[in-house]
């Protein structure tokens, strides 16, 4: 980016060559940048082209011409959406358990002094530092000593899924619980409301949208896991180990069409949350400003930063 | 009682999560190791009987995936710090009011499925695909020449695959820089150039750091680059980890392997720590948490 700068003998003549070169060097981070903008949305856009290719073969892996015979019957293929539907669900519970599981660990994290705080906060982030990989082998290599291949299904990826999930949640929902301003809590209290009432009323509350953006985390990682999954799976199908298996068969054009659905669905909700709490932050201003007057200067919410994100 | 009932509440909150996790994580990490100390056939049965020898075998047996899987990951984790450090930079400095949507498109990745998305680059890299056309073109690849099944297709993939996780901590330390250190570098006579090396730079060096991992560890256990952007000369641990587990079903050969690659693994992260400094990994979370 400064890298720009070194041939930049900057002249005092302001030649139209000169000032193209001066534009040049001012916008070339910018112009890099929008390359690599490109570079990671060009897969994106093939697939969306490809979900409406008409293909010759069984591999949709050639443009041969358009068609929207995929986009008016996606879930013709009942294995497909039989995969696709596993995924939905193992996803959705998977999501509800690490949340939950994650969400409370957080909360001791950021809250309590105790006693194997060191342990703990290793046990979370050693296993976001293991290949994925190992992780799936060391799951088969427990269900397979000591429960025999029998176990290995759906009940084996809830485990599996719920185990991997739980470290991004607690990391997401401890950087919220961080910037969280106790003296409300404090607050519930004298105005003599219970332990119980102030977490009900307050603290949930005010965790929301970390613990909303820990989900949509979690969502995402189960509903796109392959490699564990592929170890831990057993009979069972999700949409990931289905287009593994059809990529050796052939690709339909389904699976273009699926997860270009699953990229627009997905991109929506992130944009309604982000939306939501930009309204949410934006009323909170308005409704704070005429007690603001006083202490002018001091806004009375801070502006909560995005939680979204791993 | 009521003190005693406070000291134990971190305990029950903890409990359950990290139960799972000792249960569903600690626990078959300890299995593996245990499967990899047997000998056996699948036909016969796995039997303990301490043989170290399933990882000097094993090793020597895969030693040119072991070395591919680090120079692979190695050069994605360097190239992919290339594209993002600047990205990061521009999203963070000239973004304006575009930032949200820049970072969403930074992350859009993440919302398709991650092998359709190396399936997708298979057909972009494919022998009729755009790329291999215009190479062809210039004569920087000949009339047969091809992009899939090569080392440069697997790196390339690699590096797209994970170069989100790059660019987002990046991002996330250049957002926190106090841009009057900056101002203030400026106003002492520092020229950009310096201000960027002396001032910038360093205080995104936990941002770096913490890309750099996320970017390295998934991509030195991948398998799913190598089979579908490469070919057998192309084949990463991972493939052989995925191949002995679940077609040849050489269950202590496999367990080996796995345990190598992970010490092998944390052994590099903590000399990088070292190197880098624990401070400016952990040095924002650990005074705060």
């Amino acid at each position: 980016m400064e890298a720009a700068s070194v041939t930049a003998a900057a002249t005092p003549r302001r030649s139209l060559p000169g000032r193209a070169w001066k534009w040049l060097r001012e916008h070339a981070i910018v112009i890099y940048a929008a390359f690599a903008i490109a570079y990671m949305l060009i897969p994106i856009i093939v697939i969306g082209v490809f979900s409406f290719n008409d293909p010759a073969g069984k591999f949709n892996y050639t443009w041969q011409g358009f068609s929207l015979d995929s986009w008016k019957d996606p879930f013709g293929l009942s294995a497909l959406t039989e995969s696709f539907l596993t995924s939905l669900r193992l996803a959705a519970l998977s999501t509800l358990g690490a949340t939950i599981l994650g969400t409370l660990i957080a909360l001791a994290l950021v809250r309590y002094e105790f006693f194997g705080r060191r342990t703990a906060n290793f046990l979370i982030v050693i296993p976001m530092a293991t290949p994925e990989v190992v992780i799936g082998a060391a799951l088969l290599s427990m269900f397979l000593v000591y429960f025999g291949a029998g176990i290995l299904g759906f009940t084996s990826l809830l485990i599996a899924h719920i185990m991997f999930s739980i470290s991004f949640v607690v990391v997401v929902v401890r950087s919220r619980l961080i910037g969280f301003d106790r003296s409300l809590e404090e607050a519930a209290r004298d105005l003599g409301a219970s332990p119980l009432h102030t977490f009900r009323l307050v603290t949930l509350p005010l965790m929301m949208p970390g613990i909303v953006a820990a989900a949509l985390l979690a969502f995402a990682l189960s509903i796109d896991d392959f490699v564990i999954s592929n170890f831990n799976a057993g009979t069972a199908i999700t949409f990931p180990l289905y287009i593994y298996g059809a990529a050796q068969r052939g690709i339909p054009v389904e699976i273009y069409v699926l997860a270009t659905m699953l990229f627009v669905v997905t991109v929506a909700a992130m944009v309604l949350t982000v939306w939501q709490q930009r309204r949410a932050e934006r009323m909170a201003e308005v409704l704070a400003e005429p007690e603001e007057e006083p202490y002018a200067g001091t806004p009375a919410v801070p502006p909560v930063p995005g939680a979204a994100g791993g | 009682m009521t003190t005693l009932r406070r000291r134990l509440i971190p305990y029950f909150l903890l409990g359950p999560g990290l139960i799972w996790l000792i249960l569903f994580f600690v626990i078959p990490i300890g299995y593996m190791g245990e499967l990899s100390l047997r000998t056996g056939s699948l036909e016969t049965g796995f039997q303990f009987d301490w043989a170290w020898s399933n990882f000097s075998d094993s090793v020597s047996r895969f030693d040119t995936q072991f070395g591919r899987s680090f120079v692979y990951a190695g050069s994605a984790t360097v190239i992919a710090l290339l594209i993002a450090y600047p990205l990061a930079y521009a999203i963070a400095f000239r973004g304006g009011r575009w930032k949200t949507a820049l970072l969403f498109a930074v992350m859009a990745p993440f919302f398709t499925t991650y092998l359709i998305r190396t399936i997708a680059w298979g057909t972009i890299l494919g022998d009729t695909g755009i790329v291999v056309d215009t190479l062809r073109f210039f004569g920087i690849l000949s009339d047969d020449g091809r992009l899939l099944q090569t080392t440069a297709a697997v790196i390339a993939g690699l590096t797209y695959n994970f170069l989100p996780f790059m660019v987002l901590p990046i991002y996330a330390s250049l957002e926190r820089i106090d841009t009057r250190l900056i101002e203030a570098a400026k106003d002492l006579y520092s020229s950009a150039r310096t201000a960027f090396w002396r001032v910038t730079l360093p205080l995104s060096a936990p941002g770096i750091v913490a890309g750099t991992l996320l970017t390295f560890i998934p991509a030195a256990g991948d398998y799913i680059n190598a089979e579908f952007l490469g070919s057998t000369q192309q084949s990463m641990i991972g493939n052989a980890i995925q191949s002995l587990y679940l077609n040849q079903r050489d269950y202590p050969t496999a367990a080996a392997l796995s345990f190598v690659l992970l010490a092998a693994i944390l052994i590099a992260v903590f000399v990088y720590i070292r190197f880098a400094g624990s401070e400016s990994l952990m040095g924002e979370e650990a005074k705060k948490a």
